[in-house]
């Protein structure tokens, strides 16, 4: 396979990462890249690996084998070194709900050894990137969820970081205060900032992603830009129908379609047909028959199934 | 594979601060408790046993009850400030606050997390020590100069029940289970180890196990110091124990609480 990073400086080159639980095996054999500048996605069900391989990018989780290098450094050698130059936001509000605000801010500059008057000007600044300035006395747990992850963002911003860590950043928010976080990585992404991100969001990834990994069962199972996969999995065009009928299951194995087939409904990747759609409402439409783009949760669901993640 | 030197920095001061900071929203309430107990006790045993029990002899001296309880008062208070600072609040911070995993995002170890956390333990015992010691200075329960060393066994005695306190708090799986450690550790020292009367009224066999208590130990060296009467021997001995103790909890704490947190 080409290179997609070809030139480019690898921000972090995982390879062949390994973590083991005891018994359990958390992530199997995972590789990727992310070059300066990307915003990368690790997408995948619950129990996939993607916080494992988080924590392990950030050196919070030992390696069981293969290697992780982030700027180019060994995370378990350098981990210190490492982590001056990354912002982490976790998955939990993990806010310090013993102080306020502005104090988040100001005491987590202290981890990083910034001087007092630097931590003040970096609390401020951070304070208006997220629209949160007007509550910067308040307690963290008079926030709303929203508010709370504004502020996590902009704790993790504190060190002004190369890369940006992201796990699950806009899980449990309401659409408005979703597109502020959105708004806020794109933003951060111009001033050429790297962004590891897991989400469960398929939209979110695909508006925001260059380039992602889908991982089931702690492997790799595709990576690449979003537009491109969607039009290799699924195709341009999916339609859907409901309920399907015996005629059309017929149709379609006899013309070799890619096709699903969901209890009642059927989903069918239209890929180079164009005038299939035109077809099938013609001679088997029964009752409900949409076309509409092909996704990345197309892409997805095809990729990691349909079976529950518990 | 814990490679403990290199990870333990003076950057633990930082995670320190983190918790001064803190700290200093309810100090009122922190000096609150060492300015009105001995006040409590005193008045309760000054008053209530003085007719009871009108002196006690220890070391070849003769001193009144009261005289006689203080240091204990004061090493005791040393004792509970780390213990309860690095069993209930660490493990809040630990367990419900997630406090410690946002700190192992930044250029922190969890050995200086846990470091910072254990010497802000022994700082809110040094603090109690010093509000306790003025209080029985005024009532004149404190000789001096020898009282003043109360300060800097405050930080021993609260090094050390802070590391064992943090063994606890990277092995229990619920915060309820700290009342074991309480109830089977703490409490028999706390009436045990010569607080409220001398060490040799006991039976030998309960003397010799009263001797393996660290709060004996303290609670000799402040009643010493409090009486002007700290001899090299003593400090040597019961110093050196606490010394020894705080030497071998601490890096377990380190290496307890490496184990829970870094998977």
């Amino acid at each position: 396979m080409e290179d997609p990073l070809a030139g480019a400086e690898h921000i972090i080159e995982a390879t062949h990462a390994r973590k083991l639980y005891d018994d359990l095996v958390a992530v199997d054999d995972v590789t990727f890249s992310v070059a300066r500048g990307e915003l990368f996605g690790i997408l995948g069900p619950n129990g996939a690996g993607k916080t494992s391989t988080i924590r392990m990018t950030y050196g919070a989780s030992p390696l069981s084998g293969g290697s992780l290098r982030v700027f180019g450094l060994d995370i378990a050698t350098e981990w210190r070194a490492i982590r001056e130059r990354i912002g982490v936001c976790h998955q939990d509000d993990n806010l310090d709900t013993d102080m306020g605000v502005r104090e988040n801010l100001e005491v987590f500059a202290g981890f990083f050894g910034l001087s007092r008057a630097e931590a003040r000007k970096r609390a401020s600044e951070l304070l208006d990137f997220i629209e949160l300035r007007h509550r910067e006395t308040a307690q963290v747990n008079e926030l709303s969820g929203g508010m709370m992850r504004r502020l996590v963002l902009a704790r993790s911003l504190i060190n002004e970081p190369e890369l940006l860590i992201l796990d699950e950043p806009t899980t449990g928010l309401d659409p408005q205060s979703r597109h502020q976080v959105w708004d806020r990585l794109t933003t951060l992404k111009e001033r050429g900032v790297s962004i590891l991100l897991t989400t469960h969001y398929m939209e979110e990834a695909a508006r925001l992603c260059d380039r992602l990994v889908i991982i089931d069962h702690g492997r790799v199972l595709v990576e690449g830009k979003p537009r491109d996969l969607v039009a290799q999995y699924v195709g341009s065009q999916v339609i859907e129908m409901a309920p399907v009928s015996d005629a059309m299951r017929e149709f379609a194995q006899a013309r070799g379609l890619d096709h699903e087939v969901l209890g009642t409904r059927m989903i069918l990747y239209c890929k180079d047909h164009e005038d299939l759609f035109r077809i099938v409402t013609e001679r088997y439409c029964q009752g409900n028959c949409t076309l509409r783009m092909g996704t990345l949760e197309d892409v997805f669901l095809k990729l990691t199934g349909r079976e529950l993640r518990e | 594979m814990s490679t403990a030197a290199p990870n333990l920095t003076w950057r633990f001061m930082r995670v320190w601060r983190r918790d001064w900071i803190v700290n200093l929203k309810s100090l009122h309430i922190s000096f609150l408790v060492p300015l009105f107990e001995p006040v409590l006790y005193v008045a309760a045993f000054g008053v209530g046993f003085r007719l009871l029990i009108p002196q006690v002899t220890f070391s070849g001296l003769t001193v009144s009850y009261v005289a006689f309880m203080a240091p204990a008062l004061i090493a005791t208070s040393i004792m509970y400030n780390a213990f309860f600072e690095n069993t209930f609040t660490s493990f809040v911070r630990m367990f419900y606050q997630k406090t410690y995993d946002a700190m192992l995002a930044t250029p922190l170890s969890i050995e200086e997390v846990i470091t910072g956390e254990i010497v802000w333990g022994a700082t809110k015992s040094v603090m109690a020590a010093i509000v306790m010691t003025a209080v029985l200075a005024v009532c004149r329960l404190v000789a001096f100069p020898q009282g003043l060393l109360l300060v800097p066994l405050a930080l021993l005695g609260g090094l050390a029940f802070g590391s064992i306190a943090m063994i606890f708090t990277g092995l229990v799986k619920h915060i309820d289970m700290f009342n074991l450690p309480i109830f089977l550790f703490l409490t028999p020292m706390f009436l045990f180890s010569g607080t409220f009367f001398p060490i040799d009224t006991l039976p030998d066999w309960a003397q010799r196990l009263a001797y393996t208590f660290p709060l004996t130990h303290l609670v000799t060296l402040a009643r010493s110091m409090c009486f002007n009467l700290l001899t090299w021997k003593a400090a040597l001995i019961s110093g050196g124990y606490l010394v020894l103790f705080t030497g071998f909890c601490f890096p377990l704490a380190l290496r307890v609480m490496r184990r829970r947190l870094i998977k």
